[in-house]
């Protein structure tokens, strides 16, 4: 009986399937995924949520009154301390879809600036994980596989831009565009899209991605396959796509959600320095400057975006290390901050 | 070992080349606007417009309008605001230096400090509890932004428990020049200080930890605990000291980025008038000659920074002298 049990096929699975079934055990990855993907989920009801509530999180309402147990509440209150000049924001009520967390400075509901805020704050850090990754995998691709002068050329200049303070880089390209929007031939960006944050951090993040992707190629050109598909005068972009590639997709993979970590905070930097996401647009880094303010008062508008991110950020973070033992165990990915 | 010196020299200046050259491109090369107009800031008059186009050369091809701004950042020091009229820039930027230079040495120390304490007892207590505990307040350290711990630390000292026992010593928010008042100096800076390092002390601890739990896989380690050594002697003379090696290489590079990133963004939240500081109000002006200052400034700091690690650490390692 056992000689029979050795004699019959053995049903193997993928790499893939392994590495799936080995992320499925890891209980800290997979409940951080599961609990961004409820913060994802909840932005994106942000406009039901909205509706539901009957407010609108991008117009100052400063003198709306609202009920709460049948009583008139007015949504700015007249100061009580000092001088009992100017106006101090309502505070939570803790009654969903009724200024649940208090109102900001405009008298704008600021659950419902979260879901918004949130909503913008991933996608930009979405796109611009997107952004960065095609950018910098064709950066690396051409540079590890072409080599010679576009090596040398691509690589000086990526290691140009790695040297330069993530944040200055931001700032200085921030800065210029954020008054009239920027046009390159027929591509034209406003100056209040959320297009322009996304493309600034995706740009900040290319050596990132370009150089360890670089490094990748350049030994991977020198591999076996490789040469032999040299050899049968297969053509440089299809070796590119056929045999380089797929090589790499792991390696990309696990960038994801450590870069989507990494372009949250930047994003929400950006944001509260006033040169990310532009007003009446929320995300949740202006949602933190607007909650400066209002610090001793309220804290609660600056307290909770910050928790989100930490949130968002910490959840990627564990999710990502997750991913990685578990597609590339051997890799040493590291994205420290800035 | 002089070539090695020499090589990282040279890449130095290449890079700081190609910064200078990246940062002008951007300011003045950008599509989308005239460039006299950004850096004339809003609602400039048409007289203010013709004056920026001549002080920088606009009319001029653009290696000129380089070396013209080069030499007024770096030479003469003649760049002056257009939204603030007629105030000097350079001057500015070196006033500020001091302040951000006291906010992120002391940072460092602190971080440097507790996170070879927090990776030396995590590795210790390798899985047990607290090494579990640690690591996720290194993660949260991590994850959390710089800025909005910063507001965090504001509202618990200055504000919530401002009045009780453990944080009545602290001083309002504000910058004390050390010369005048080391006292109020050392006073104003710890929270900040301590608000920078929880960061780094997460990313510090953690890798720290891998490296000593590694390196007690070695040879060696197993030649000392043969030779009777205690485990505390053994970690702390063996293990540690190796696992020093990559602690220092990420510190190079974190300390400039440091300075060029998070020091900023600390500085905005306890009013310390750094270089950040600097750039923020710049920021909220629209004003761009001070903008061009500070980023070229402090760029061209972590570049040397990290330049000024290498060649400590060419010194300190032989292999590295060679290759």
């Amino acid at each position: 009986m056992s000689n029979q049990a050795v004699a019959m096929p053995r049903k193997t699975r993928g790499p893939w399937a392994v590495a799936f079934a080995k992320l499925a055990t890891d209980r800290a990855a997979m409940a951080s995924l599961a609990v961004f993907l409820l913060i994802v989920l909840a932005c994106l009801s942000a406009p039901l949520y909205a509706k539901w509530a009957g407010t609108d999180p991008f117009a100052s309402t400063l003198d709306a009154v609202i009920q709460i147990d049948g009583a008139d509440v007015p949504v700015m209150e007249q100061s009580t301390e000092g001088l009992g000049l100017g106006y101090t924001p309502i505070g939570p009520t803790w009654r969903l879809g009724n200024y649940f967390l208090g109102a900001d400075s405009q008298g704008r509901d600021v659950m419902a600036r979260m879901l918004y805020g949130g909503l913008s704050s991933l996608l930009i850090s979405g796109a611009a994980t997107i952004f960065t990754l095609i950018i910098g995998t064709l950066a690396g691709l051409i540079a590890g596989y072409f080599g010679g002068i576009t090596d040398t050329v691509l690589s000086r200049f990526l290691d140009v831009l790695w040297a330069f303070p993530i944040y200055l880089l931001a700032i200085s390209l921030s800065i210029v565009t954020i008054t009239q929007g920027i046009s390159i031939g027929p591509i034209e960006i406003e100056s209040g899209s959320l297009w322009l944050p996304v493309i600034i951090i995706g740009i900040v993040y290319i050596p990132y991605v370009a150089r360890p992707i670089r490094g990748q190629v350049l030994s991977l050109r020198s591999s076996e396959f490789v040469f032999a598909a040299i050899n049968l005068g297969v053509p440089g972009w299809r070796i590119l796509w056929r045999d380089i590639l797929p090589n790499i997709t792991t390696t990309l993979i696990v960038f994801v959600p450590l870069m989507m970590a990494l372009n949250m905070l930047t994003e929400s930097a950006l944001s509260f320095l006033s040169i990310g996401v532009q007003p009446p647009a929320a995300s949740w880094g202006t949602i933190i400057q607007d909650g400066q303010a209002l610090l001793y008062t309220r804290p609660l508008v600056a307290l909770v975006p910050g928790l989100a991110i930490a949130v968002c950020v910490m959840t990627l973070n564990v999710f990502g290390d997750g991913l990685r033992d578990a597609l590339d165990p051997r890799s040493k990915v590291r994205l420290g901050r800035d | 070992m002089i070539y090695a010196i020499l090589r990282r020299f040279g890449q130095m200046l290449f890079v700081m080349f190609g910064i200078s050259v990246i940062v002008f491109l951007i300011f003045f090369a950008t599509p989308g606007a005239d460039p006299a107009a950004r850096i004339a800031g809003r609602n400039a008059s048409p007289e203010v417009l013709e004056a920026v186009r001549h002080s920088f050369g606009f009319d001029q091809p653009l290696y000129v309008q380089y070396v013209k701004m080069m030499e007024k950042i770096f030479v003469t020091g003649d760049l002056t605001s257009f939204v603030n009229r007629g105030w000097k820039v350079v001057p500015a930027v070196m006033d500020s230096i001091p302040v951000t230079l006291s906010l992120v040495f002391g940072a460092a120390i602190l971080w440097v400090v507790v996170s070879i304490v927090i990776g030396v007892v995590a590795a210790a207590t390798r899985d047990s509890w607290l090494d579990k505990l640690l690591m996720a307040l290194g993660l949260l350290g991590i994850s959390m932004p710089v800025y909005w711990l910063g507001e965090v630390m504001n509202l618990i000292t200055q504000s919530r428990y401002h009045d009780s026992w453990a944080f009545s010593w602290v001083p309002p928010l504000g910058y004390k020049n050390f010369s005048d008042d080391p006292k109020g100096w050392f006073l104003t800076l710890v929270i900040p200080w301590i608000t920078l390092a929880i960061l780094y002390i997460g990313i510090y601890g953690r890798v720290l930890r891998a490296a000593i739990i590694e390196s007690m896989q070695e040879d060696y380690i197993r030649t000392a605990r043969a030779k009777g050594l205690s485990e505390t002697r053994i970690l702390l003379r063996h293990a540690l000291r190796t696992s020093l090696i990559a602690f220092v290489t990420l510190f190079g590079l974190d300390f400039g980025a440091l300075v060029g990133g998070s020091a900023l963004l600390t500085e905005v939240v306890f009013g310390l008038h750094g270089i950040g500081k600097l750039t923020y109000d710049a920021l909220q002006n629209l004003d761009l000659p001070m903008i061009m200052a500070t980023v070229m400034y402090a760029s061209m700091f972590v570049v040397i920074a990290n330049a000024v690690v290498d060649f400590i650490y060419i010194l300190l390692d032989p292999r590295l002298r060679t290759s």
